[in-house]
């Protein structure tokens, strides 16, 4: 880890209306870092989310990115050509329901090609390589590359987001309920996946969740927000072993022990 | 004024070709942009080329000479219909002849003979958006223009390679225009993609159900889509145009029999004529002159 933050976000507020999405959030992400937010619904954790990675503009507050040239830009200061170029190169978003980050109706192969096209990969041999390289790094066996993720099961559409997301090296994903959905033996083995190419990779990473297992897993720190503010924030093992808020404490008491 | 029956020049009123002048102007100046105008209803219904009449209503003149063609062919129903349109409303000249030809009307073919500068070529076109079947957003696929995001345009070439093993669009091929639009040359086979380059002709295209005109200006670079390892190529025929022997042109396949009996000819039906006139002939012209009759 380096001694200056990839990500800088301060005081960043989102109104709907007079209700409140999320207030006064600032923290800073360290390159390698993985952060769980966390919290109800409706605690203004997806609100936070799409915030930081600029699908919502903020009421107020700034996020600066260090981009690959070691400058800080601000995000929302950045022309939207700029900040879709970020978005589909140096970044990578995981959506809760893969259907909303795939095409559906495009083979597995271009899936994971579309932003090596997109940043003008034009070697339809290269493209092809590198996609059959992602999909055995994702766990779906290359047979399945001219597949249309219409015929795959839930965890593998899931894992084929991820690697279409990371087939560009990016250094932050945003991942959103990345295992919202999945029955439980397919969300330990897509943990263990994304656990370990955050760690191969040194991805940074921000990972929405309300399941506490997966912030445990996942995360180097967290935050608990509770409607739209961050009422906790720290190391994950010492805000889940040792919660001080209130909230927290009760969250944490609130998980099933089998 | 006297004669409240007839139509104004060219059938549109003057306000409405103002407007399409201009719009003709801007997609001139932003070759491969399509400027949004506002379409008219036209006497024939849409996909018969209402785009490409108002287009052409608009630019002709009175001395101007028109050939109309439909997949190459003058004497098919939309080219005659519309030949005739003209003749009624602006009382144009008309030719089925290219090289005579001043304004050239045509749905999804563009002639073999090649095109001279002063000429103009006016397509007819049902989609104008290359990206509509990838992204079926207008606003998304307005801001991909805006932003000159095509990787996706890509995507669609690659899984056609990937579901069988080469580029298997063979018409309404996507080409960049001047290095920078993504534009959709209307469904006319790829074969005539190369011609749009660096044509010497005004290249006009008008879609009147989708409300867009594009255009290429003459001498304009105009690049098909491919990958390196997957170039770009056009069809090519085994054999010549069974009529006039003509080879390195469109052929189109014509059913003889229900015995496997088939032929191929010339798809520029004037290209055809003027070869056989100067005594070009093709395996079949004898014996298919009688099998016609």
């Amino acid at each position: 880890m380096t001694d200056t933050p990839l990500l800088k976000v301060s005081g960043v507020s989102k109104f709907y209306g007079s209700r409140i999405g999320c207030k006064g959030v600032s923290f800073d992400l360290w390159p390698g870092e993985v952060l769980a937010i966390v919290g109800e619904s409706g605690s203004g954790k997806t609100t936070l989310l799409n915030c930081l990675s600029t699908r919502l503009i903020p009421t107020t507050g700034s996020v600066e990115y260090r981009m690959r040239d070691g400058n800080f830009r601000d995000l929302y200061h950045m022309g939207e050509a700029e900040r879709r170029f970020l978005m589909r190169t140096d970044w990578g978003f995981v959506h809760q329901n893969p259907v909303d980050g795939l095409r559906m109706t495009v083979s597995a192969g271009a899936n994971v090609g579309e932003r090596l096209m997109a940043i003008g990969d034009r070697h339809y041999g290269k493209i092809r390589e590198t996609a059959s390289d992602w999909l055995a790094r994702v766990e779906i066996s290359t047979d399945r590359i001219d597949d249309q993720p219409r015929a795959f099961s839930g965890g593998m559409r899931q894992r084929l987001q991820i690697a279409r997301n990371l087939v560009t090296h990016p250094r932050l994903v945003f991942m959103d309920e990345p295992t919202g959905g999945l029955d439980v033996s397919v969300q330990a083995r897509l943990l263990d996946l994304v656990r370990g190419l955050v760690n191969d990779l040194g991805l940074s990473a921000i990972v929405v969740t309300h399941d506490l297992a997966v912030a445990r897993l996942l995360s180097h720190r967290m935050m608990v927000m509770k409607d739209g503010h961050v009422i906790e924030h720290g190391l994950t093992d010492r805000v889940l072993d040792d919660p001080r808020e209130p909230y927290t404490q009760l969250l944490v008491s609130s998980i099933l022990q089998v | 004024m006297t004669d409240l029956a007839t139509y104004n020049f060219a059938y549109l009123d003057e306000q409405t070709k103002r407007m399409i002048r201009r719009a003709i102007l801007k997609a001139i100046a932003i070759p491969g942009y399509q400027v949004p105008f506002a379409s008219r209803e036209m006497p024939m219904p849409y996909g018969w080329g209402t785009g490409g009449v108002q287009v052409t209503a608009s630019i002709i003149g009175p001395e101007d000479v028109l050939k109309v063609i439909d997949q190459g062919a003058d004497d098919t129903t939309n080219a005659v219909s519309i030949r005739a349109f003209f003749q009624k409303v602006a009382n144009v000249a008309v030719t089925t002849h290219t090289k005579d030809a001043t304004i050239i009307q045509t749905r999804h073919r563009i002639p073999e003979q090649k095109l001279a500068e002063g000429q103009i070529l006016v397509y007819q076109v049902p989609i104008p958006e290359p990206l509509r079947f990838l992204e079926p957003r207008e606003t998304e696929t307005r801001k991909m223009h805006a932003l000159e995001e095509y990787g996706l345009m890509h995507v669609k070439l690659y899984e056609d390679i990937a579901h069988n093993g080469r580029i298997s669009k063979t018409y309404a091929y996507p080409v960049k225009v001047a290095g920078r639009y993504v534009m959709d040359p209307s469904p006319t086979p790829k074969f005539d993609n190369p011609k749009m380059h660096l044509s010497e002709a005004l290249q006009l295209f008008g879609a009147g159900r989708e409300k867009r005109i594009y255009a290429v200006p003459p001498y304009t670079e105009v690049v098909s889509l491919d990958f390196e390892d997957y170039p770009f190529e056009i069809q090519k025929f085994e054999q010549p145009c069974a009529l006039c022997g003509a080879e390195g042109v469109y052929l189109d396949e014509v059913v003889l029999d229900d015995k496997g009996g088939r032929m191929f000819v010339c798809s520029d039906t004037d290209h055809c004529e003027e070869r056989r006139e100067h005594g070009h002939a093709g395996a079949m012209l004898a014996p298919s002159k009688e099998a016609a009759e």
